[in-house]
C-alpha cells in the first residue's frame, strides 16, 4: 500500500486524529493527535490491511521556533512490505504523550531514550527513567537550547584550545 | 558492590551486580540481577557507559564531515554505519551512486559482516567456556582486517564510504587475494562447524536456552539474525532490496530448531554461521560482476553545496540487523537532527523480559547469542 492509501484508510476510521498528510516528502508522513495516538496505533497494528507489526523507530525532534517537540514514529509492515511515518507534535513547555508500551514491547526502551534526551513524558509508561545519561543529569541534551555545563561532578567538559593553553603556560613561566 | 544485598531476607532474594567490566558483557554494559540462588528472577540492564552523544555531534558537523563519527556507532561493523549515513544523505539530496561504487559498498559491507560475526561467534563460544574457537575466528577476521586496510587504510573505523560513492577503488591484485581467501574460508567454516557448532557439549549447553518466539521477537523489535533465528523470514537485503543486492544471489538462513526449539541460543549461533557463508558467496559474486562497470568510477556527482531541507529515513541490513538513519535538514551545512536506529538497543528489553527463570550462566550465553555490542546501544 502507498502511504497515501494508508493515510486515507486511517483518516476514514479516525477522522481528525490524523491530519496534514505530507505527500511531497521523501518519506510521506502525517500528524497524529497526541491524545488519540494509542487508538490510531492500534489500528495500524491490528488492521490486516495495514499490518504494521514492527515499530521500527521512535525518536524526537525539537523545534523551538514553533515551540514544539515532534515525536516521530516509523512503522514497517513485514507482511505487506510497506512503511509509514507519523509525528505527534507536542507543546514544548509540557511535552507529554501516551505510551505505546502496551502495543509494542520495544516502545518501552525507545520511549525511555526519548525521555532521556528530549524530556518527553510518556504517560502510563511503566518505568520512565533515564537510560543513557546518569540519573542526576540536568537538562535534555537533544533540545536545541541545551547548553553544556562547565563541569560534571568536578570533571571539566571543555578543554582550552591548544593555542590558548600555550599562552596560559607561557604566561605562567614569565 | 562489595557485599551481598538481600532484597528480602525472608526468601533469599539477592541483588547482584554483573559488569560493567564483566568479561562476558561485550563492551561496557552492566546488569543488576535479582536472584534466588543460581536462578535469576529478573535482570535489569544498565547502559550508558559508552554514550558519546553521537547524535548531538551530528548537529554540529557538516554532512560529509560526520562520516568518521558514524564509524563509532558500532565499531565492530563500522562499514554499515558509514553506509546508512551515506544512503540517508543520498536520499535526502537525491544523489546518485555509480554502480561500481555500489558493488564496492556491498563487498566491503559483506566482508565486514563476516568480520563482525567472527567476533560474535568466537566470543560467544568463549563466554560459555570453549576457548579454542576464538582464535580460529579471529584468524579469519585478521584476513578481512588486512583486506579492508588495503582498501581504505583503516582496520577498525573505516571511514570508507562517501556520500555519493566510496573513497577508493580496489587496489591492483586485491580481487585475486580476496577470492583466494574465500576459497580458503568456506572450508574453514565447515571445520568451524565440526569444532564447535555441532559439538555435542556446546549444543546441549545452548539448545532450548532463552527461547524467543517469532511473535515476541517482532513485538520486541528484534532485527537481523536474532529475528531470523526465531524463524521469521525477513531480510532487508532481499525484501526491501537496496543497492545492488537484487543482482546477486544468496539465501536467507532461518532458525529451524534443528537441535532444540526454534529461537533458542543455538539457533542464533547457527544463523550467524550460515550468514558468514552467504556473505562470502555474495563477495565472490560481487567481485566477479564488478568489472562490468568502468574502473575508477566510484564517486557520483555531488551538489556544490550540501544544504538540503526535508527529512529522510533509510534502513539497511547491518551485521546486527535493521539499521536505520533518520536525518532532518533545514537548509544549513549541518543537519538539524541525525538519529541512528540500531539493532542492539532493542535487545535490552528482551533480556529484561526473558531473564526470568534463567540460570546466571545461561544469562551469559543469552547476552552473547543476541550479539550485543555496547557502543551500538549507547551511541
Amino acid at each position: 500500500m502507498k502511504q497515501q492509501e494508508i493515510f486515507e484508510r486511517l483518516h476514514a476510521k479516525h477522522g481528525g486524529a490524523v491530519t496534514d498528510f505530507q505527500a511531497g516528502a521523501k518519506d510521506p508522513w502525517c500528524k497524529v493527535d497526541p491524545a488519540r495516538l494509542v487508538e490510531v496505533c492500534r489500528t495500524l497494528r491490528d488492521d490486516p490491511e495495514l499490518d504494521m507489526k514492527f515499530l521500527e523507530n521512535l525518536t524526537g525532534v525539537d523545534y523551538p521556533k514553533t515551540n514544539e517537540i515532534a515525536v516521530v514514529y516509523h512503522f514497517t509492515s513485514y507482511g505487506k512490505r510497506h512503511d509509514f511515518c507519523m509525528k505527534a507534535m507536542l507543546d514544548r513547555e509540557d511535552p507529554s504523550v501516551e505510551t505505546l508500551s502496551g502495543l509494542w514491547q520495544c516502545a518501552r526502551y525507545n520511549e525511555r531514550e526519548c525521555y532521556d534526551l528530549l524530556g518527553v513524558i510518556f504517560e502510563g509508561h511503566p518505568d520512565l527513567r533515564r537510560v543513557l545519561l546518569p540519573d542526576d543529569w540536568e537538562g535534555y541534551p537533544l533540545r536545541k537550547d541545551f547548553t553544556e555545563k562547565d563541569d560534571y561532578h568536578g570533571i571539566p567538559t571543555v578543554r582550552p584550545n591548544p593555542i590558548d593553553l600555550f599562552a596560559i603556560k607561557a604566561k605562567g613561566k614569565a | 558492590m562489595s557485599e551481598i544485598v538481600f532484597a528480602n531476607p525472608q526468601d533469599d532474594e539477592m541483588v547482584l551486580n554483573m559488569g560493567p567490566h564483566h568479561p562476558s558483557t561485550h563492551g561496557v554494559l552492566r546488569f543488576v540481577i535479582h536472584t534466588d540462588g543460581e536462578v535469576i528472577r529478573k535482570a535489569y540492564p544498565d547502559v550508558g557507559y559508552l554514550h558519546r552523544s553521537i547524535e548531538k555531534i551530528g548537529e554540529r558537523c557538516t554532512y560529509p564531515g560526520y562520516m568518521p563519527y558514524t564509524d563509532r556507532v558500532d565499531y565492530l561493523a563500522a562499514m554499515f554505519a558509514n553506509e546508512v549515513w551515506a544512503a540517508a544523505c543520498e536520499k535526502l539530496m537525491d544523489i546518485g551512486v555509480p554502480k561500481r561504487a555500489q558493488y564496492l559498498r556491498v563487498i566491503s559491507c559483506e566482508l565486514n559482516r563476516i568480520a563482525s560475526h567472527m567476533i560474535s561467534l568466537g566470543a560467544m563460544a568463549m563466554d560459555v567456556g570453549a576457548v579454542t574457537p576464538f582464535p580460529y575466528a579471529l584468524r579469519e577476521r585478521e584476513f578481512i582486517n588486512d583486506f579492508i586496510e588495503e582498501l581504505c587504510g583503516a582496520r577498525l573505523t573505516y571511514n570508507y564510504h562517501r556520500i555519493g560513492g566510496v573513497s577508493f577503488d580496489m587496489p591492483a591484485g586485491w580481487r585475486e587475494k580476496v577470492l583466494a581467501w574465500i576459497d580458503h574460508f568456506l572450508p574453514t567454516m565447515d571445520e568451524f562447524d565440526r569444532l564447535i557448532t555441532n559439538n555435542e557439549i556446546y549444543v546441549r549447553r545452548l539448545a532450548n536456552v532463552a527461547v524467543i518466539t517469532a511473535e515476541e521477537a517482532v513485538s520486541h523489535g528484534l532485527v537481523g539474525p536474532n529475528l531470523r533465528a526465531s524463524g521469521f523470514d525477513w531480510d532487508l537485503r532481499r525484501d526491501r532490496a537496496y543497492s545492488v543486492y537484487p543482482e546477486l544471489e544468496f539465501e536467507v538462513p532461518l532458525g529451524r530448531g534443528a537441535r532444540g526449539t526454534v529461537g533458542d541460543c543455538w539457533d542464533r549461533f547457527w544463523v550467524r554461521v550460515e550468514e558468514c557463508r552467504q556473505s562470502a558467496k555474495l563477495v565472490r559474486q560481487a567481485l566477479q560482476k564488478i568489472d562490468e562497470h568502468p574502473e575508477g568510477d566510484v564517486q557520483g556527482e555531488l551538489p556544490r553545496k550540501m544544504r538540503p531541507t526535508g527529512e529522510a529515513y533509510v534502513r539497511i541490513e547491518s551485521a546486527r540487523g535493521d539499521m536505520g538513519c533518520y536525518v532532518v535538514g533545514d537548509g544549513k551545512d549541518e543537519c538539524y537532527r541525525a538519529r541512528f536506529r540500531t539493532g542492539s538497543f532493542n535487545s535490552l528489553a528482551v533480556i529484561e523480559d526473558k531473564s526470568e527463570g534463567l540460570y546466571i550462566a545461561d544469562l551469559v550465553a543469552f547476552i552473547a547469542s543476541l550479539d550485543i555490542v555496547a557502543p551500538e546501544i549507547d551511541r
